[in-house]
Parts: C-alpha cells; structure tokens; sequence
C-alpha cells in the first residue's frame, strides 16, 4: 500500500487533518463537530502516516504511547466534571467562567473525549499493524 | 420516505441475521458489522424522521427553528456508532484467537467442550 | 452510634493487616474495639433506663426517605450489650483457638463485619437501614460458617444456611417494603408510633413477610435445619452467632415491631404456633445428640421458639420472660459453646460418649460448664432460674389454650433440663475416658470467655433487682410501648411456679440418671431427624440441580450457531410481542408523513439503494476484499441517510469511522482462517426463514417507530435549554458534553475497556495461550 503517491499525499494530508481535527472540536459546541468526530478524525490521520511511514514513525510522531492516552482522555473528562461537584453542584454541571464564552468544563470533557478516542482507535489499529509484521 | 428507511432497516437486519446464523467466522463478523448499520439507522428512525431541520440553534437564536429533528437519538447513535467500532475491533480479534487455535472458520468447532 | 458501627467495620477492614504484622498478638487491641462499645453501651444503660432514649439522624438517600438513623432504646441497648460484650470475650477466644491458622486474618474481618451488622440491626431506627444491617449478617454469618473451606462439609452447610436465610431476607424484604407503604414513612420510631398498620388492608402481607425473615434467621420451624448445619463452622462462632446473637435477630425483629404488628389473630396463633413446634421440636433434638455442639443447637432451637411463643402471647409478663430469658440464654448458651470448643481442643472430640471425668484436668472450664448448665437447666440462684419461673408464668398465664401451653412449656423445660446435664456435667464427671490427646485446660484467653459469661448468669442472679432495673425492665417497656411489670425475685415464697420449677429439675435429673437405658433407644428418633424440611430443602436443590443439566444438554449443547438461533428468536419473540400491542395506525401515520421535495427524494432513494445494494452484495460476494468494500457502501448509504433527515454530526462521524473500519478490516483479513474447502455453508431453510422474519419485523418496528411521538420527548426540554443553561448552539454536542455527560464518561470508559481488552488479547495469542 505505501506507494510514493499514498506518501507524499499523506505529508500534505496529515497536518491538514489534524488541524480539521483541532476545528471540529473548537466549534463542536455550536456547529457540527465535537469530541468524537474530532478523535476519530486525528486518528485517521495517525493511521495514513502509520500506512505510509509505518508505525513506528507515528509513534514517535504521537510522542506518547496511544494507550496512555486513554486513562490521560477519562481523566481530562473526570476532572471536567469533578469542578462543579467540588463547588457543591451535581457531578459534571457545566461551568462556565463568564456566560457565553466557550472555555466552560464542556469544552475540557469534550477534549477529554477527543483523547480518548484518539487513544482507544490508535491502540487498537496499531496493534493490530503491528500483529500483521 | 419512512418507507424507504424502513426497506433499509429490514434488509440490512435480515442479511445480518442470515450471516450470522450462517455459521462460519467471517460471516459471523460480517453479519455483526452489518447488524450495527442497521441498529444505528433503526435508533435513528426511532426519533422521527425530519429533513432539512438540524438541531442546531442559529447565531444568535435561542433555539433550533420549530419542527427540528429530536436531538437525543442522534447524540445516543453517534455514541453507538463509535462503541460499534470498538466492540467489532474486539469481536475481529476474539475470532482471529479463536480461528487460529481451532484452525478452522466454522464457528461450531470452538470453544465449546462439546464441541 | 452510627459512627461505632463505621468504627467496629473498619476495625474489620484493619484486621487482617493487623493480623498479618502481629499474628494473634493483634486479638487484645482488636478485642479493645467491642469492649469499649460495651462499655459505652454500659454507661448509657442508666440514662435509658430513666426514659432518655439517645438518638442520631443524618439524611442517606433523601429521595427515598431513608436516613442513616440509629436509637438506642431498651431493648437495643440489651442486644449492643451482648453483641458487644460476648464479642470482645470472643475475639480474644477466637485467637488462641484458631492459633497459626493461616486465614485468622481473614476470619477476624468477617468477624467484625458481622458484629457491625448485628449493631446496626440492634439500634436501627430505619426499616431499610435495618435490613442492609440484616444482610450483611446473614453474607458474614455464611463467610464463617464456611470458613473451613476446604472442607466439603462446611461449603454445603454455608451454602444451606444462605440459601435459607436469603430467602428468609427477600420475604422480609417485601415485609418491611409493604410496612413502610401502610404507616407512610420507614422511620422505625415513627411506624412504631402510628397505629394504621394492623387494619391496614396489606396486614396480613406485612405479617407474613416479616415473620418469614424472622422464622429463618431466628430457626424456626420449619426453617430450623439450617442451624445444626452451621455447627461446621468453628466454635468460636457458633457460640457468638449461632447461638448468642444472630440467631437473637429474628426474635429481636419480632420484639422490635411487636407494638405495630402484635395482638391480633394472626399474630398470636402464628408466633404461638410456629414458636410452641418449634420448642419442642428443639427440646427433641437435643434430647438424643451425641455431639456436644450439636446438643446445644438444639437446645437453642428450643429457646427460640420459647421466646417466639412469649412474643406471640404478647401479655407484659410474656415480654419480662422475653427479656430475661433473652439474657440468660445468651449467657449461659455462649458459655457452653466456648466449654465445648475447649472440651474439643483439649480432646479431640466432640462426641459425649467418648467423654468423662475432665474435671481433674480441666477444672476452669468444669467450673465454668457447672455454672452455665445450672443455669440453662433454670437452678436457683441463677438467672436461668429466673428465665424459667418466668417463662412458666408466662406460659400458664396465657390468653387462650393456657393448659397447652403450659404443658408445652414445662415439658421443654425438663427436656432442656436433661441436656443441660449431659453438656454440662457428663464431659467432666465419672470415670476418664481414654482420649487422643492428653487433656488439660487451655490458654488464659480461652478461660477468660467462659468463666465471665458464667460469672455474669451468677451475678445477674444474685443482684436481680438492679440487673431487672436496668437491663430487664427497659427492654420489656420498649417491647410494649408502656411501662413493664417489675418484681423479679429469687424467692417468692410457695407458689405453683415454683412447685412447677422443682419438678421440671427432678424430672430432669431423673431422666439424667436413667440416661444409659434413654439413650440406648435414641437411634429410633433417627428416621424422624431425617424428614421434614432438611428433606424438603435436599430434595428441591438435586431437582434444581438435576433441572439445570437437563437444560444444559439441551440448549448449550455447544453448537455457537444453535446459541445464536435461540438468542436471536428470543429477541424476535419479544419484539415481535410489543409490535403485536402496538396499533396499526401507527404505521400508516409514518407512511403518511408529508414528502420531502424531489431533491431529498432522491438522495433517500440513492442512501437505500446503497444500503440495500451493500448488503445484498456483502452477503454474495465471491471474495472477501468485494465483501468490505460493499460493507462500505453500506456505511456511506447510512452517511447519506443521516445526511439527508438532519444529522450532521452523525453524517461526519459516520463517514470516518467508515474508513476507519475498511482499515481495520483489511489488517485483520489477512489472518483470519480460511473458507473451508467445497461449497460454502448454507445457513439452511429454518435459518435463512428465522433471518427473514427479523428482517420484516425490524421494518415493522422502524416503521412505527418513526411515526409521531405519542408522547412529548424529553429533548424538547434539551432543545429549549441548549443555548440559556448550556451556551451552545449544537444540541447533540450539548446533550453529549453537558446534559448527558454522565452516559458519555461511562461510554468512552467502555472504549478504553475495549481497547485494553483487545491488547490482552492479543497478548494472549502471542504467548501461544488458547483463547478464552
């Protein structure tokens, strides 16, 4: 599969997808987008340089191992929630700083979703990957 | 056209039974993959189905517009639609184990004491 | 006191790594914990006893009206007492008992955990609260029965107790459920105080649900065979929760709701009835036992259903016997279930024939088995003495059929009389028996149990009226809800009681005498032990068990395909079964719906033709790759769909996780096996018809479902507050990150699940083990 047209479009492909990624989940909240779509988009584009270059080389681009990037994602989530249960409201209300803006706890357990998923796809693809090598 | 979504629903259900009834490994994962496409659009249909009326609220609204589609089965699908991700990942590997120790795709061969 | 039953569980939680640093050194610091609640509950006796009734509440589960409440009245205060006090002593037994076994870690958190629970259970001022307390005793009291499990025996014994007492608490349950619907609240105090239970319509339900709870955990007939059972549990708990406390729960549940469930109909031929059996039936028991521990179970059978009849005849004096008896027994009976497990340590046996002649040897634990069966056989000066003058005035005092049972009682009295003897005396007197080891008395800490509770049954004798000022009298008044009688004496000069107390002890110890030729016939009473309810209870678990391996060899046969067939037709049937409920109409309001413009039409139409298409073609593809890549279109046909009736975000999520998919697929392609060789599998006609019919039925079911909601949606109210309460606009992001967020946290758990799941996995088969 790793033709030099699947590598050369996957150096130009793989920023731009990930800056979609980072955009969908920005403007989640009030356009189509969000935590999920926005993972499973930055995991796509993981996997076409995993294609292209191998996964050792999106490994090293990920820096952190994508398994890790599962307790780190549940944890962003958790703690977005735990801000409004140590204020004494309901486990996970929303807080926002100033009514209106968007960097309220929806946004940090959306980002929390985003990680997660990223990490639970890019586990299983790359383990999967690397059982066929 | 709630027929149309209807058509869909029952043939991709009676496929998906049929794959998984059929007995072998790839079958049994395919029908599975199939079984969740059909879920997915069944849930779907299941909150009405409305055209050209998105629950999104417009700049500056305080509301989706009247008559836009119910939001909750579309925020339980898309949850649904990426756990049916996960759980084919896990089935496919489940049966990678299971076929390779069996070395066979017929499914009544595994696992089973009797078997 | 909510807080000394957290602190007497921690202690559990403590104890094995206590236990594992110290070894049994740990025991007299653990032994500190229920010695000082005793001590408290000792200190507050006065103050109770004068009327002030302590009391705590804090909220637990507001919504239900359940508060995490405790009251400490009379009667509560008699049983922390005991659960207490015997406690401390046992956990200091318990210690040198079981010395170097492996699990006394173990054995000491169960230990406690039931010691909370039976705290709990005693000062509860909460149905509810009241029956977790109640579970907890009845998980911990199988923990201990079981505690020997290595042991064939004591697993089934555990296993017998549970399945009674478990049972027992489902039927209680329903009980104190209904109770708290009729009074309208599940605060103890209060259904105590309203007076609308016992012409509720429910009464009769009410009733019957708490006196099976009770009948069970307390061993009445005819649920009494679990607790010769339990005898497999080690000494040290038979003696605290198979004879001095547990047990007691049942009863004390009864003593507890007597003033809102008592002084009908239904209640006196009940508990008299079923108390009265089972009194006997006990006395029977114990009559022809060779084994120590044995003898005493019956004989605490028998005490329990003589203090389930005092509850049924519900007269003032049957509540004074009640509380006194409740204490003698727990004194003397925890008494001679420590000399048993020393008569046991010392010996190696159990068995009365092979004993006699120990007091030389043993003369603490002689001393202390004197006493105790003195007591228990109702000697003066003791307080069994006591508890047996006024159990007959009670008996022959009763409102109805007083001759019945008076004779009832009188003749467990002389049964019991005769086992008292033979526990009490026979081990230590007469000539020595040639015995395995070499018998002396044991370690300081297992003297200490039974000579204190024997000293208590002396002294509470002796100082009978502050131990009836104190203990006997507010445990009777909280039992009747009014001031109780008072009076109690050693000497009442010559009355028929007391005529009545002496010929008990000479029939008794006539028959003691003549024991030789009694027990020669004993072996006829055998066939009579085995019927009954054991019976009932062996033969309904072989049928279960038998039932099960039947329907084991028929439907897991260990056909997946067969497994899959009967799920799926499972799932049809009931679907199948709401849609036949549903009216038709339904579906023609779908069908009626307003079209949607030639432009959407059209896109519908291409989303089912790719749909449609896709399946068909999966299911027929010549090659596997031809199989993914029509699994695709089926993705994109359910894209387009989304697409089309207002779904974006379902739309984009859908289109990616479509090649995520086609990834997946195509890494695992390679590794799967092969077809085998020939033509491929049809699934055949009954399959493909099962098929078939799921596919019609799940149409049907997306046809009506997609008609107008009959009623409003709850996302109405998501719709209205996404953009004023969430500050965004995209609803479906909103109810995922905000409204709903909860389900979210949990389903991205179950994605991490997932993705670990498959690592293992896939560690697994690397290391070359057989897939699970």
């Amino acid at each position: 599969m790793t033709t030099l047209i699947v590598r050369t479009a996957t150096r130009y492909l793989m920023p731009l997808l990930l800056l979609f990624s980072l955009f969908l989940l920005w403007r989640g909240h009030h356009e189509p987008g969000g935590g999920f779509v926005g993972g499973l988009v930055a995991a796509t584009a993981f996997v076409l340089l995993a294609i292209a270059d191998g996964t050792s080389a999106a490994r090293r681009l990920l820096r952190i191992a994508p398994v890790r990037l599962v307790p780190v994602g549940l944890a962003t989530s958790l703690v977005a929630g735990l801000g409004a249960f140590v204020l004494g409201r309901p486990f996970l209300t929303g807080l926002w700083p100033e009514a209106g803006i968007a960097l309220g706890t929806p946004l940090l357990f959306d980002v929390g979703v985003y990680l997660t998923v990223v990490g639970v796809v890019l586990t299983i693809l790359f383990a999967l990957m690397e059982e066929g090598s | 056209m709630s027929l149309a979504v209807a058509l869909a629903v029952g043939v991709v259900f009676a496929v998906s039974l049929r794959l998984l009834l059929q007995g072998t490994l790839w079958h049994l994962l395919l029908g599975l993959a199939l079984l969740s496409h059909g879920t997915h659009l069944l849930l779907f249909a299941a909150g009405g189905l409305v055209a050209g009326g998105p629950p999104l609220a417009l700049e500056g609204a305080l509301a989706p517009a009247a008559g836009a589609a119910d939001p909750l089965p579309q925020a339980l699908v898309l949850t649904a639609i990426v756990i049916a991700f996960a759980v084919l990942a896990f089935a496919l590997v489940l049966g990678l184990g299971a076929g390779r120790d069996a070395k066979t795709d017929d499914i009544d061969a595994y696992g089973g004491d009797r078997g | 006191m909510g807080w000394i039953v957290l602190l007497v569980l921690a202690t559990g939680l403590v104890a094995p790594l206590a236990i594992r640093r110290l070894g049994e050194r740990a025991a007299p610091a653990l032994a500190v914990v229920p010695a000082g609640v005793a001590a408290w509950a000792a200190a507050g006796q006065a103050a109770i006893a004068r009327g002030e009734i302590p009391a705590w509440r804090t909220p637990w589960i507001p919504s239900l009206d359940v508060a995490w409440a405790f009251r400490v009245d009379g009667l509560a205060n008699l049983l922390v007492l005991l659960v207490a006090g015997i406690g401390a002593l046992v956990v200091l037994y318990a210690a040198a008992y079981l010395r170097g076994h492996a699990q006394l870690g173990r054995f000491f958190a169960f230990l406690f955990v039931f010691m909370a629970g039976m705290l709990g259970i005693a000062a509860a001022d909460d149905v509810l609260l009241l029956f977790v307390f109640w579970e907890l005793t009845t998980v911990s009291s199988f923990l201990l029965i079981g505690f020997d499990a290595h042991r064939q025996a004591s697993r089934d014994a555990a296993r017998q107790s549970l399945i009674v007492t478990v049972a027992g608490g489902l039927a209680l349950l329903v009980g104190l459920l209904l109770l708290v619907d009729a009074a309208g609240t599940s605060s103890l105090s209060e259904i105590l105080r309203s007076d609308v239970v016992r012409s509720h319509p429910h009464y009769p339900f009410i009733l019957a649900g708490i006196a099976v709870g009770a009948f069970t955990k307390s061993a009445q007939w005819p649920f009494h065979f679990w607790l010769p059972g339990a005898m497999q549990a080690p000494t040290p708990v038979s003696a605290y929760l198979h004879s001095s406390t547990m047990v007691k729960a049942g009863v004390f549940l009864l003593a507890r709701l007597s003033p809102v469930l008592g002084g009908t109909d239904a209640w006196q031929v009940t508990l008299v009835g079923v108390g009265g059996i089972t009194m006997l039936l006990g006395a029977v028991m114990a009559l022809g036992q060779d084994d120590l521990k044995r003898l005493l179970a019956g004989s605490t059978i028998s005490v329990l259903g003589l203090l389930t009849m005092l509850l049924g005849l519900g007269t003032p004096i049957a509540a004074r016997a009640f509380a006194v008896t409740l204490l003698a027994h727990a004194l003397y009976k925890g008494t001679l279930f420590l000399v048993a497990g020393n008569v046991d340590k010392a010996t190696g046996t159990r068995s009365l024939e092979r004993l006699g002649g120990l007091r030389g040897a043993m003369p603490w634990t002689a001393g202390a088995a004197a006493v105790a069966a003195l007591s228990m056989a109702g000697g003066p000066p003791l307080f069994g003495f006591l508890a047996k003058e006024t159990a007959y005035e009670a008996a022959l005092e009763a409102p109805h059929a007083s001759w019945l049972v008076g004779t009832a009682t009188v003749l467990t009295g002389v049964c019991l009389v005769f086992a008292a003897l033979r526990v009490g005396l026979q081990p230590f007197y007469g000539a020595a028996r040639p015995t395995e080891r070499t018998p002396r008395d044991p370690a300081p800490a297992m003297r200490l149990g039974p000579v204190v509770l024997a000293g208590a049954g002396v002294l509470t004798g002796l100082l009978v009226g502050p131990a009836e000022r104190l203990l006997v009298a507010p445990a009777a008044s909280a039992i009747l809800q009014q001031e109780a009688p008072t009076g109690l004496a050693l000497w009442h000069g010559f009355t028929p009681i007391l005529a009545l107390s002496a010929l008990t002890l000479a029939l008794g110890a006539g028959l003691f005498r003549a024991r030789d030729a009694l027990l020669s016939r004993a072996p006829a009473l055998a066939p009579l032990a085995r019927m009954g309810p054991a019976r009932a209870y062996t033969a309904g678990l072989d049928g279960l068990l038998r039932f099960a391996a039947w329907q084991t060899r028929t439907l897991q046969n260990g056909s997946l395909r067969r497994y899959l067939a009967i799920t799926l037709g499972a799932a049809l049937v009931t679907v199948l079964a709401a849609l036949g409920r549903t009216p038709l109409d339904r579906a023609w309001n779908a069908l009626a719906l307003p079209s949607e413009g030639p432009a959407l039409v059209g896109l519908a139409l291409a989303a089912t033709l790719l749909v449609v298409g896709g399946a068909l073609l999966a299911a027929r593809a010549a090659t596997r790759l031809v199989a993914v890549a029509s699994l695709g279109a089926v993705g994109f046909g359910v894209a387009l769909f989304f697409l089309v009736y207002s779904a974006p975000d379902l739309a984009l999520t859908q289109l990616v996780i479509e090649v995520l998919t086609v990834v997946l697929l195509l890494l695992v392609l390679p590794h799967l096996p092969r077809a085998k060789d020939g033509a491929p599998r049809s699934p055949g006609a009954a399959r493909t018809g099962l098929a078939l019919l799921g596919g019609l039925t799940m149409a049907a079911l997306a046809l009506v479902a997609s008609a107008p909601p009959l009623a409003e949606p709850i996302s109405d109210y998501f719709s209205a507050q996404s953009v004023p309460a969430a500050h965004g606009r995209n609803v479906v992001n909103v109810i995922l990150v905000d409204f709903r967020a909860l389900d979210t946290l949990g389903e991205i758990t179950v994605l991490g699940v997932a993705a670990l799941g498959i690592l293992a996995l896939l560690a697994t088969h690397r290391r070359g083990e057989p897939a699970p």
